[in-house]
């Protein structure tokens, strides 16, 4: 019986987490959104997650069984998150094979050749919006026209209130200078105006926060240190800092762009600056930019700078004083 | 508000399967083997030769040099064997090899002899320490550090309260919770002698409120006194560790390559302090411990007072027999203690408990990538990055993993515990560990 004992290195206990269950649990948190955007812009939000996403997971299948030649690893839902992801930062209408080529650019360019899940530098989904944005600037920003703007037609004849537009080009075109009187609110809230299809629903996505920091996927820092830099900055330009923060990607970027594991510093003192870098960024690009948005290249400029900030911002030591 | 310590740590299930139960006596066994490398520091050294006739607590080997311990005769008998044995991690080691006579029955040496409170209080300083030494007491909290060294602080530091180490913050056991529940008077009585000898009027016992009735007990032993007070600890792995439950009694932390000392605490585990108490009071030798004998499929787990050289075996035995399930056998806790290769080696003095696990929790899970979730950093007691030492160690760049510190890892295997890629973050820090402890010191011999 002596002989056949397990021998290991301590613990011998471990937790049930897994990165299987990080990965799901973050899948679940963006179900509301994805309601949401259902509700918002109909089954046409549901047919662009799907494409994005089997698109992300069959390219991600071939390169790991034909380049790399090992065993697919799409199972642990990593692949599935990116998919995910990168429909939530596109229009309902773009064409399907535009969705195609931005799955393929997010996993192929933006994953796997770095190595694979672990080793990318930008968060991938990014990195495919920002390829589609680029090639494609006219279809990117085409939204569909029968959904609202969110700003209230009835209040204000003076500004263009069409539907076709959403929130930030409103704002972008009066100089981020709208009443609060003529901004819809509750529209605003719920969703129920124009977008990429999981940025609309805020509340939808503050409860996938809720979730995320629930079953501690993510710590408070991140998502935080984004939404205040950006409210603080919104309000030192002279921005409503509640409207910045409910209208375009910022919410969807806090929560489930910026806190990327793969992405993001990793002590606590470097989340903090990163998310708030993120927040600036993203308040300079929206009120200097010639984009209306910067979300996406706010959180893609911040993840190359993240293994500097790992390089220079330590947690903080035991026994080297600190807050006492 | 219970106190807890700051920086990281983690919350692992309690597993106390043994919590509600008595000490047992155990049988003493007819055959032990004293390994003579059983404290941390030098081994001692055998004054005993085959064939000598022993009495029951006699001394058989000497301190090896200042940091070592003296060992005893944990029964009568005849030394039959001085020899290599095999120790529970497979090690080849010196044993002294001790069996019962029938005929000379079990009672302790004429010369000890107890001592009355009044005795005690005219014990010099000097006079305790000598006991305490000659009695082999070390640390019974798992490092069996020699208690007389930590008696006797360095020149120049300036201690100002004894911390007693009730917090057993190791899943499964419980061996200092019944200690506690059992025999409140006599480790308060022990506090004292500690005291009393490094010259501090205040002492503080901390306990994890995960053993209520214990801390309810304590309170009561030390009721009405200013000196010795009892505090509750909010439940967090590691706070066992001694910097770590420094920093949640008094809020100081100790600086890195700095002794616990300097922050003006001397740390004693409760269960030191018991022997303590034996060895003054009833000037016994350290030659048995409770050990927590659990797992979850065995039949009678327990806490067993168990003479110190009895072959494992005979206490999983004693617990229901060694389960056809079992995968792993472990010395200590689950979250530091070693997996044991040989059953059959005897049990030392700083056993705290035997741990049986079933095959199916004795694997680890096959190891991901890393995806930086931080996790381990966030659960660092230490602060520090253990992903990336990790690598640095794996790498072989020791300089690096000097830099990144390292060295001031407590082994507490927080970080290997969360990590959801199963990565063996320990493993390689404690082989990082080795290779640049070994080159301090070589740069130190040089200069």
């Amino acid at each position: 019986m002596s002989n056949k004992l397990t021998v290991s290195v301590a613990p011998h206990i471990h937790t049930t987490n897994s990165v299987e269950r990080c990965m799901w649990n973050v899948v679940i948190a963006m179900i509301p959104a994805l309601i949401v955007s259902i509700y918002v812009f109909g089954l046409s939000a549901l047919w662009v997650v799907l494409i994005s996403v089997g698109a992300s997971l069959l390219t991600e299948w071939a390169i790991d069984k034909f380049m790399f030649k090992r065993t697919p690893s799409i199972t642990n839902g990593s692949a599935l998150i990116t998919g995910m992801l990168l429909a939530f930062n596109l229009p309902n209408i773009l064409p399907w094979w535009m969705v195609v080529i931005g799955a393929v650019i997010a996993i192929g360019v933006g994953k796997m050749s770095f190595g694979g899940l672990g080793c990318n530098i930008w968060n991938p989904a990014l990195v495919g919006r920002v390829f589609l944005l680029l090639s494609f600037p006219a279809a990117m920003t085409t939204w569909d026209s029968a959904v609202k703007s969110g700003v209230d037609a009835t209040t204000s004849a003076s500004i263009d209130a069409s539907s076709g537009a959403t929130m930030l080009a409103t704002l972008k075109s009066h100089g981020h200078q709208l009443d609060s009187s003529q901004i819809d609110w509750w529209s605003l809230g719920i969703g129920d105006m124009n977008g990429c299809l999981g940025e609309v629903g805020s509340i939808a996505i503050l409860i996938g926060l809720a979730y995320l920091l629930i079953t501690r996927v993510i710590t408070w820092h991140i998502p935080v240190a984004v939404i205040g830099a950006t409210a603080l900055s919104a309000w030192a330009f002279g921005c409503n800092p509640l409207l910045e923060i409910l209208s375009g990607g910022l919410l969807l970027g806090a929560v489930f762009m910026a806190t990327d594991y793969v992405t993001s510093p990793m002590s606590k003192k470097g989340q903090l600056i990163y998310g708030a870098m993120i927040g600036l960024i993203t308040m300079i690009i929206r009120c200097y930019g010639s984009y209306p948005e910067g979300v996406s290249f706010a959180i893609l400029l911040m993840n190359g700078f993240t293994p500097l900030i790992n390089k220079y911002f330590k947690p903080r030591r035991f026994g080297e004083g600190g807050k006492r | 508000m219970s106190k807890t310590f700051k920086i990281g740590g983690i919350h692992p299930n309690d597993f106390k399967l043994t919590a509600d139960k008595p000490i047992v006596w155990l049988d003493q066994p007819d055959k032990v083997q004293m390994m003579l490398y059983q404290q941390i520091g030098a081994p001692s050294i055998c004054i005993v030769k085959v064939g000598d006739k022993l009495k029951k607590g006699q001394l058989i080997a000497e301190d090896g040099s200042f940091v070592s311990a003296c060992q005893h005769a944990p029964i009568s008998g005849t030394v039959t064997k001085i020899e290599k044995i095999r120790n529970t991690q497979g090690w080849y080691g010196e044993a002294v090899t001790i069996e019962a006579d029938p005929d000379r029955g079990n009672d302790f040496m004429e010369a000890s002899h107890p001592r009355t409170q009044e005795e005690v209080d005219a014990l010099s300083v000097k006079e305790i320490i000598d006991i305490v030494d000659n009695r082999g007491v070390v640390g019974l909290g798992g490092a069996t550090f020699p208690t007389r060294v930590k008696l006797l602080p360095p020149e120049g530091s300036k201690p100002e309260v004894i911390i007693v180490n009730a917090v057993e913050c190791e899943p499964y056991l419980t061996c200092d919770d019944v200690l506690m529940r059992t025999y409140p008077n006599e480790i308060v009585k022990g506090i004292e002698v500690v005291m009393k000898v490094v010259n501090v009027k205040r002492a503080i016992i901390g306990i994890e409120d995960n053993k209520p009735e214990a801390i309810k007990i304590m309170r009561k032993a030390v009721e009405g006194r200013d000196d010795i007070k009892v505090v509750t600890l909010k439940k967090k792995y590691p706070q066992g560790g001694e910097k770590q439950l420094i920093a949640a009694v008094l809020g100081k932390e100790v600086k890195s390559g700095a002794l616990p000392v300097s922050t003006g605490a001397v740390v004693n585990n409760v269960a030191t302090i018991y022997t303590i108490f034996e060895a003054v009071y009833n000037d016994r030798p350290l030659i048995e411990r409770v050990v927590t004998v659990t797992g979850p499929s065995l039949t009678n787990p327990g806490n067993f007072l168990a003479t110190i050289g009895t072959p494992i075996r005979t206490l999983i035995e004693a617990a229901g027999g060694l389960p056809e399930d079992t995968g792993k056998v472990i010395a200590g806790g689950p979250m530091m203690g070693k997996a044991i290769v040989n059953i059959d080696a005897p049990t030392t003095k700083g056993m705290s408990g035997i741990l049986v696990l079933p095959e199916a929790e004795s694997h680890r899970k096959k190891e991901q990538v890393c995806i930086r979730c931080a996790n381990c950093v966030n659960v660092c007691p230490m602060g520090l990055e253990p992903f990336l030492l990790s690598i640095l160690a794996k790498k072989h760049n020791w300089e690096d993993c000097e830099k990144e510190l390292v060295m001031n890892c407590i082994e507490c295997g927080s970080c290997s515990y969360i990590c959801p890629s199963h990565r063996p973050l320990l493993d390689y820090i404690k082989l990082g560990k080795q290779f640049v402890g070994g080159i301090i010191r070589n740069r130190n011999t040089k200069k």
